[in-house]
């Protein structure tokens, strides 16, 4: 019966059907065969027997992981990064919006956002070279504590300043084009209870602590939520850009890890199983981010 | 009535100054770039302190970027990623957006679902890489088009603007016998341009951008894009084959400049039209915000 119906309507639609074919092949080459590719983490891989063909090993490649000496440092990396990328660079933006929000000239404010945005669209490959040449103990961050008599200190060498220098320069990037989302969600709030306050003689930061921070806070927890489900996820592009053996300590990541591992030093199976653990981890935070934000306050992704 | 109070006026105060070093810090660096890149290398290289104005002034670096042979390539290469794969994820996210837009379809709401869970789920980079590999896409440009055709969030952009186009309109053509390809094309795409727009922007500055798909997949220098030139002089100060000049001194000179002179020029284009296209990149983030 199902059958008939289905068959029906691939014939009736099936000039549409033809027009999807090709995302979904599309889809089934470069996402799905590589999801079912991740099989390689349980096993040995040998390039001559290819993914398909070489030998189930089970776990090993995980074993092999939580053992190894780098397995608490790439994740201690991860969490401490995101983790202060996620309290300075989470609420920078939202600042940022509740600030522009207030302005009073319209063309300043316009202004703003639009060299604020710029960044944005700046390639990770340039920002890298500004951070690496303005950090360099001739560059320009060291001539000023210099000027100032300090001591020039080479920052991309010390496992230290590593954290600081990406939160700041991801803060740097970032800060304006993430206030979109919030300064569209202030547009939306009823501009009669602004009125209403000011009658009632509410000043600029009760108004904007008891109207405009309510108003976006469903908008702020759906963020929140997607920001938690990443946080396990530090992208590898900006770091491989700066770091250098001398910071692995501090700027390993699990990412960057796997992608040594994976693609310069050929260990397929181990490196996959790397990042399928970090998947795991991922989706496990995701759903509890989500369910607590469902409890507390109502939002949720689904 | 309108009278301001003391507290309200240093709040605006204070917040013009907060702005204003904001603006300051954000357009320094690329300021920097830009002062630097029309120095003079020499005067570069013993200049100490914050640059406020170029050091001397010189187009050598420019001049050494637009006569080498690495980098003329470099930008063909770049071309061609950017027009044929715009060509390839236009026409491949035009038809999925249609089909998805579409009511009635038995399958469309299992291929939707297959489409987004690719969002929360990937195979991860090294089966990835694997795959790739294995399609013979190695060492070619299509591995930096084919593999990155269809971006899940701008098919979703699109399908949501597709949405919002009136049924009436669709079920006129059809009655004066129009086929879904005629109707896509002679009644959606036309009223889509400003969707369109978003979609040639979000595409174009990607492949623009991108460097790391290069860096793994590809190994001859020919087909290097730009970015992954741009990188290795950056980073690893390949810049030796760039310079063709006679005296040592010279050239480190030139060495100083060319690379912020690459810089300039391959991020100008896009901070150049940007202010022009910002009303459309912002749509796009709020459309996409309203899905996803």
């Amino acid at each position: 019966m199902s059958e008939t119906r289905l068959g029906k309507d691939l014939i009736r639609n099936k000039w549409l059907y033809l027009m999807i074919l090709p995302v979904l092949v599309y889809y089934v080459m470069f996402h799905y065969v590589p999801m079912y590719g991740a099989i390689i983490a349980f096993k040995q891989y040998v390039p001559s027997k290819g993914i398909w063909g070489s030998e189930w090993i089970g776990f090993e490649n995980f074993q092999d992981f939580f053992s190894s000496i780098y397995f608490f440092r790439v994740i201690k990396n991860t969490v401490l990064l995101s983790l202060y990328n996620l309290l300075f660079g989470f609420p920078a933006p939202i600042i940022l919006a509740l600030l522009l929000n207030e302005l009073k000239s319209s063309v300043f404010r316009r202004i703003t956002q639009t060299i604020t945005y710029m960044p944005h669209f700046i390639t990770l490959v340039v920002v890298a070279g500004i951070i690496r040449y303005f950090t360099l103990s001739d560059g320009l961050i060291n001539d000023v504590i210099a000027f100032f008599g300090g001591e020039r200190i080479a920052f991309l060498q010390q496992p230290e300043s590593f954290r600081a220098i990406y939160v700041i320069s991801e803060i740097w990037q970032q800060i304006g084009w993430g206030t979109i989302i919030y300064l569209a969600a202030i547009s939306g709030i009823d501009q009669q209870q602004y009125e209403a306050a000011k009658i009632d003689g509410a000043t600029k930061l009760r108004q904007i602590w008891h109207i405009t921070l309510p108003g976006i806070l469903p908008t702020v927890m759906i963020m929140l939520i997607l920001a938690l489900g990443n946080l396990m996820n530090v992208g590898f592009e900006k770091i491989i850009l700066l770091y250098s053996a001398s910071i692995y300590e501090t700027a390993d990541v699990i990412s960057t890890y796997v992608y040594r591992k994976g693609i310069l030093e050929f260990d397929y199976g181990y490196s996959t199983a790397v990042g399928v653990f970090n998947s795991v981890i991922n989706f496990g935070i995701l759903l509890l981010a989500n369910y607590f934000s469902k409890r507390v306050s109502q939002n949720s992704l689904w | 009535m309108n009278k301001t109070s003391v507290g309200e006026r240093l709040f605006d105060w204070t917040n013009m100054a907060v702005m204003t070093v904001l603006i300051v810090a954000t357009l320094y660096p690329m300021l920097y770039i830009l002062f630097s890149s029309l120095s003079d290398g020499n005067r570069l290289i013993s200049f100490d302190g914050i640059l406020l104005w170029p050091q001397g002034f010189s187009l050598d670096g420019y001049k050494a970027v637009f006569s080498n042979a690495t980098f003329l390539q470099a930008f063909k290469n770049t071309f061609f990623v950017l027009i044929v794969g715009l060509t390839v994820n236009l026409s491949l996210t035009a038809f999925g957006a249609y089909f998805l837009s579409r009511d009635g379809v038995l399958l469309g709401k299992p291929i939707m679902f297959m489409i987004v869970f690719t969002m929360f789920f990937q195979g991860g980079l090294v089966p990835f890489y694997l795959i790739v590999k294995e399609y013979g896409l190695l060492n070619s440009l299509w591995a930096l088009i084919l593999p990155s055709a269809v971006s899940t969030f701008n098919l979703i952009i699109m399908r949501t603007y597709f949405q919002s186009i009136p049924k009436e309109l669709e079920e006129s053509a059809f009655l004066d016998g129009a086929g879904h390809y005629k109707i896509l094309f002679s009644v959606f795409i036309p009223l889509s341009m400003p969707v369109i727009a978003v979609m040639i922007l979000y595409y174009g500055v990607g492949h623009w951008n991108s460097w790391f798909s290069a860096m793994i997949f590809l190994r001859d220098q020919e087909l290097f894009p730009v970015q992954l030139v741009v990188r290795n002089i950056l980073l690893e100060n390949d810049n030796a084959n760039m310079i063709g000049t006679s005296t040592l001194q010279h050239s480190q000179s030139v060495a100083e400049t060319l690379k912020y002179a690459a810089i300039m020029v391959t991020t100008a284009p896009i901070l150049l039209l940007y202010p022009f296209l910002q009303k459309y990149f912002v749509k796009g983030v709020m459309v996409g915000a309203l899905k996803g």
